[in-house]
């Protein structure tokens, strides 16, 4: 009886063993399958068209996995060719324009010439944030662009040695100093939000270009003119890019990022970088030599009646009531 | 000069991964940097391929078009090195690299990177040929007292080639041709721009 059961066991265990065989056993790939049948590098590059050709490894680093990482070869590209074009067109021809519109424009003066009375434009918090995004942005500016531009337009002059002090420093003050940028920037979305919705003035602010042009045309703002709103939407668009892309960069692989991930960070934070600059410096421009009596908001944090009413009229209405009822003289 | 070149014939690699550990050894490559390692293509899949892969030495090598600071440089020999001193671990050459060479020690908080380390070819560095400078910075300098990367001269199977370009693609070619079969010269293409044709 033993024996018996022993017989059906057998063969059931045989029949169960060649199920699974047949089962698992892949039917063959090709009449000749060779031993390379499965598995040839031209075979795997024509399928991955510019991805990664990845395997396994019995290390930790698991970004050793990735044996062939051709698209290594775009990136390489887009860095050492595309952003420098669209880094070198952005800037230098903001400052074409800009000189050249200083040539034809010239500073903006106050029409009616200074009133002598004051109105409070930016209070003392205000300011603290515009001044701490713009001094670490001056810094982060210039550091970022080092490293794109550094090894063509500095090293040559300074050498190896000092170029090399130099940009390891600026590496850490652009990391470092992300922090603090990332807290104006997040100040300056919170504190200007309320004023920085699209309204029906800033329409006609645009046709007016701004009033920029020679004609004197009024442009009607209220705290921020149209313009303004752009810039303050790049900001904080743009400098959301910036943030989180640098932090992509400065925490490299974190969360299972590949290093396509990487390389498309470093994408973002160039070209977003390289407008941001350009932007700025328009900006900064407005802000100093391009316009009488802008620059005190900022600094003095007040700026002249007649200034406001030229250049935001609706805003002079909003803060003393039409036709400037409250005439009290300011302290 | 010679254009020295790796190969791996993944028709012969079995996976021991003692070219990993050769290098380590006689580079002292410091703890989680790994300048060779060997990867497995469809693991335990029929048409499974293991390819030891390292710095390739590229023709026109990317890590050096990207470098902000311009440290590496290439030998008479066509082996592309870098000098420590100058790099400030930015990580782009890793970005850029179609191999994967460049890796970092961590030194301090968040992604915080030290100086980039990777397969040298047993060349050294810029320091002097030998000196204890250039082997605490960069390990052996084999090819200076005459002998190819103890990777591939330690070989079991001898899959991992070393050497002239020529010479190792003839090697090569003539293994293909006896056992009729070959999958390729692995990452040559991406490399040097050419391939094996076999």
């Amino acid at each position: 009886m033993a024996k018996l059961l022993a017989t059906i066991r057998f063969i059931a265990g045989a029949l169960a063993l060649a199920f699974i065989i047949a089962t698992i056993t892949p039917a063959p790939v090709s009449a000749q399958g060779g031993p390379t049948a499965a598995t040839s590098e031209q075979q795997l590059m024509q399928q991955l068209k510019g991805g990664v050709i990845r395997g396994d490894v019995s290390i930790p680093d698991k970004k050793a996995a990735n044996l062939i990482h051709p698209a290594g070869r775009n990136w390489q590209t887009f860095h050492t060719v595309t952003l420098k074009w669209v880094g070198g067109i952005a800037i230098l021809g903001m400052l074409a324009l800009l000189i050249i519109f200083y040539l034809w424009r010239g500073t903006m003066k106050i029409e009616g010439g200074r009133s002598g009375r004051n109105i409070v434009r930016f209070n003392a918090f205000e300011r603290f944030v515009h001044w701490l995004t713009a001094s670490t942005f001056v810094v982060l500016g210039i550091t970022g662009l080092n490293i794109s531009f550094g090894r063509a337009l500095v090293l040559p002059w300074m050498g190896p040695e000092a170029f090399s002090t130099w940009s390891e420093w600026a590496k850490y003050s652009h990391n470092y100093l992300s922090f603090a940028f990332t807290i104006g920037v997040v100040l300056v979305f919170l504190i200007w939000i309320g004023q920085n919705f699209p309204t029906a003035a800033d329409i006609e602010w645009l046709k007016a270009g701004g009033g920029m042009g020679k004609s004197h045309v009024k442009a009607p703002a209220y705290k921020f003119n149209a313009g303004q709103k752009l810039l303050y939407w790049f900001i904080v668009i743009g400098g959301a890019a910036m943030i989180i892309s640098g932090y992509m960069l400065m925490f490299p692989f974190y969360y299972g990022m590949g290093v396509g991930d990487m390389e498309l960070a470093e994408v973002f934070h160039g070209v977003v970088g390289m407008l941001f600059v350009a932007l700025i410096l328009a900006h900064i421009y407005l802000g100093t030599l391009g316009m009488e009596g802008a620059f005190e908001s900022m600094s003095h944090g007040t700026v002249d009646i007649n200034w406001a009413k030229e250049h935001h009229p609706l805003w002079v209405e909003e803060e003393m009531g039409p036709k400037g009822a409250r005439t009290q003289p300011a302290e | 000069m010679a254009r020295m070149k790796f190969l791996c014939d993944a028709d012969r690699c079995i996976e021991c991964n003692a070219c990993v550990t050769a290098c380590k050894n006689e580079n002292e490559v410091p703890w989680g940097i790994n300048r060779r390692r060997v990867v497995t293509l469809n693991d335990g899949k029929p048409g499974e391929r293991s390819i030891s892969m390292a710095c390739m030495h590229c023709t026109d090598a990317p890590c050096a078009a990207v470098c902000p600071t311009n440290v590496f440089y290439t030998t008479a020999d066509a082996v592309v090195l870098h000098n420590k001193d100058l790099c400030i671990g930015c990580g782009y050459c890793f970005y850029a690299c179609p191999f994967g060479a460049p890796q970092y020690p961590q030194v301090g908080n968040f992604g915080s990177r030290g100086k980039m380390d990777k397969c040298t070819y047993c060349a050294g560095g810029p320091e002097a040929d030998g000196s204890k400078a250039e082997y605490e910075k960069y390990g052996a300098n084999r090819l200076a007292e005459g002998k190819l990367p103890l990777c591939a001269e330690m070989c079991s199977t001898k899959s991992l080639l070393a050497g002239d370009g020529e010479v190792i693609a003839q090697i090569y070619k003539e293994r293909v041709k006896t056992r009729g079969y070959g999958s390729g010269a692995w990452g040559w293409q991406t490399a040097y721009h050419e391939t094996i044709a076999s």
